[in-house]
């Protein structure tokens, strides 16, 4: 009795400690301050370019102007050397699409073999994937632009032809989809292993193959981790630029819109109307899938990290 | 070269209808494989099916790493042992050279810079929120602005951070950057932030600790969720001030994700190159072995250097390997 009193206090107590209006505020602070920058570059892309090279953003809110024709401009007209910006758009769209289907499913095929075949060495394989997952890419580039650009002889024995698709989305697909592997196949493992032992038993008794198992049983149950990676693996591919960069192989008609933002960035220091309207063009997808979906992201994210 | 050509003649419209049917036709093209072999082997004995299964399931992923990650970091470690253009053995020189000529000195000490302050104090922050906000009634609009950055690419992160830091030389003229015009609102000498050397490198290593401070007060929110509010109870009922309770009690009981969040943010900041590139292109002695790495491979064309900056960053990665993989032993015999 005492003791359930003392609780109920405690807790009280708890509660009130925590949220205190201190705490509170200094959130609230620190939530504003981080949202500025963004908030700025957002408000900024939508005055006109006289104001923007003038006068600060937040000179706006006294003399609001508002005018989409950056947009229009950073979006539909494309300069002597570049096509413009939709162009690109659609490349990242192009690009993530495979790029994010192709990991995904050879990324639960190997976490069903890993999880549930017995055999020999599965362990080491399962360590070594684990281990693959923090392999900076650089260590990868040149070996393996290499091996798009002439394939792979070794002596005098072609192992892998020139396949001759250098400059088209080929080599940023099967680029994204090595890298995407090695967290894909351990997330998904980590997922595949929780499944009761007696469901995938019943079924095997019931004479269900690997494979009717697989469909049948596995899949269905996965979706959620599934999911939960697939926006993971979105954002990164979205907002990639080094691989985009190097797979891409320079050819403006498969780069996506970070390389040519990149670009801009370099070549016009000072165009801000193109380029703050350009930024937010790059962001708007993935700010919607974030917002959207931001809790089967933040689901993907802790059963990466607090697990291992 | 071939690709540029093809441009000169084509519209936009005409590039992306090209481009779609590559798209269409590779996903259709891996839809058809897919569904033929399932459609096939689920038709086979139960005796092939013992073997089929590897080569459908486990094979295609192993291959894909083999031939995309171990053989290339292989390749890449004797690479680093070798000139320019991977013709002739040079023994440790592209070592030397990395750690004596100055300028790539720098490049280390950046690297170790960033290393050192991203995880630190973005762990820090997103710790001290995660705390803040852990009772609060209604966090979700805190965490999901301070979490946003996380969706933004470094590319975008860098033209929202050099929009913040623009500075205008002409002082007749208004200032358009909000960090110079707090500063002038200020009185203080202008100061142009990206170039003056260590100051920028601080400024860059901001923008990743913006980016990786949500991602940091994620993680830690949930492991703070799991602390039992028994153990917090005990604490308080023996006096211990919320602060007390913060360090004695708090940062023990998520001691293990607090390493994970480290060793995460960590490894992203040893790869970064996408802020130091969009935001100075690494002049002005802000450059950090990424963006080295990336020049003398794809600017320079000197393999042999490239390599040994990648092995560099290898072998930074090597100790957190270790460790994950011995904490992942541990976890498995625990289970």
């Amino acid at each position: 009795m005492a003791t359930a009193i003392f609780q109920g206090r405690a807790r009280r107590r708890a509660k009130n400690i925590f949220s205190s209006p201190i705490a509170a505020f200094f959130a609230w602070v620190l939530a504003i301050v981080w949202t500025i920058p963004t908030f700025g570059l957002l408000v900024s892309s939508i005055r006109p370019e006289k104001d923007i090279n003038t006068s600060g953003w937040w000179t706006f809110f006294v003399n609001p102007n508002i005018s989409f024709d950056n947009y229009q401009t950073v979006l539909f007209e494309g300069t002597t050397t570049n096509p413009p910006l939709f162009q690109f758009f659609f490349n990242s769209l192009a690009v993530t699409l495979p790029a994010v289907i192709f990991p995904i499913t050879l990324a639960v095929f190997a976490a069903y073999a890993l999880a549930w075949f017995d055999f020999k060495g599965k362990d080491f394989i399962f360590f070594t994937i684990f281990a693959l997952q923090v392999v900076p890419l650089q260590l990868t580039l040149v070996p393996l632009l290499q091996l798009f650009a002439k394939g792979l002889v070794i002596g005098d024995v072609t192992v892998i032809p020139d396949l001759g698709i250098t400059g088209t989305y080929i080599p940023i697909w099967i680029a994204h989809t090595i890298f995407g592997l090695p967290l894909a196949i351990f997330l998904l493992h980590n997922f595949l292993a929780q499944i009761p032992r007696e469901l995938i038993e019943a079924a095997r008794v019931d004479g269900a193959g690997w494979f009717t198992l697989f469909s049948k049983i596995v899949l269905p149950l996965s979706i959620p981790a599934i999911a939960s990676f697939a926006i993971f693996q979105f954002l990164w591919v979205w907002n990639d630029l080094l691989v985009g960069l190097t797979f891409g192989g320079g050819a403006k008609e498969v780069a996506p819109m970070t390389v040519r933002i990149a670009e801009m960035v370099g070549t016009r220091g000072s165009g801000w109307e193109v380029l703050t309207a350009g930024a937010f063009v790059s962001m708007v997808v993935p700010l919607i899938v974030f917002f959207a979906l931001q809790r089967y992201f933040v689901r993907g994210l802790l059963a990466g990290s607090v697990k291992g | 070269m071939r690709a540029i050509n093809i441009f000169t003649r084509a519209t936009p419209l005409e590039i992306i209808t090209e481009n779609f049917t590559l798209l269409a036709s590779a996903l259709l093209a891996f839809g058809a494989v897919v569904f033929l072999i399932f459609l096939l082997a689920e038709r086979t004995s139960v005796k092939a099916q013992e073997w089929l299964k590897y080569l459908v399931f486990l094979v295609p992923a192993l291959l894909l790493l083999t031939v995309g990650l171990i053989y290339p970091t292989i390749r890449t470690i004797f690479m680093s042992f070798m000139d320019a253009k991977s013709d002739e053995y040079v023994g440790f020189d592209n070592y030397v050279w990395a750690f004596t000529i100055p300028e790539i000195v720098t490049v280390l000490q950046n690297t170790a810079l960033w290393v050192v302050v991203v995880p630190t104090v973005s762990t820090a922050i997103g710790l001290a929120i995660a705390y803040m906000t852990d009772r609060m009634k209604r966090p979700a609009a805190i965490k999901s602005l301070i979490f946003m950055p996380m969706a933004i690419s470094f590319v975008g992160a860098g033209v929202i951070w050099k929009f913040m830091y623009n500075y205008q030389a002409n002082p007749n003229r208004e200032e358009i950057g909000l960090l110079s015009a707090i500063w002038r609102a200020l009185e203080l000498p202008p100061v142009n932030w990206l170039l003056e050397a260590p100051l920028n490198t601080y400024l860059l290593i901001i923008v990743m600790i913006w980016i990786q401070t949500g991602f940091a007060m994620v993680v830690l929110a949930a492991a703070i969720k799991n602390v039992p509010d028994e153990i917090v109870e005990a604490a308080m009922l023996d006096g211990a001030t919320p602060i007390k309770r913060f360090f004695l009690v708090t940062i023990p009981m998520i001691r293990t994700t607090l390493v994970v969040v480290l060793t995460t943010i960590t490894i992203g900041t040893l790869k970064v190159f996408d802020i130091v590139r969009t935001m100075t292109g690494g002049n002005f002695s802000t450059n950090v072995i990424a963006n080295e790495m990336y020049s003398q491979s794809f600017r320079q064309m000197n393999y042999g250097q490239g390599s040994a900056l990648a092995v560099i960053l290898f072998i930074a990665v090597i100790p957190i390997i270790i460790y994950n993989i011995r904490q992942l032993r541990l976890e498995r015999t625990e289970r």
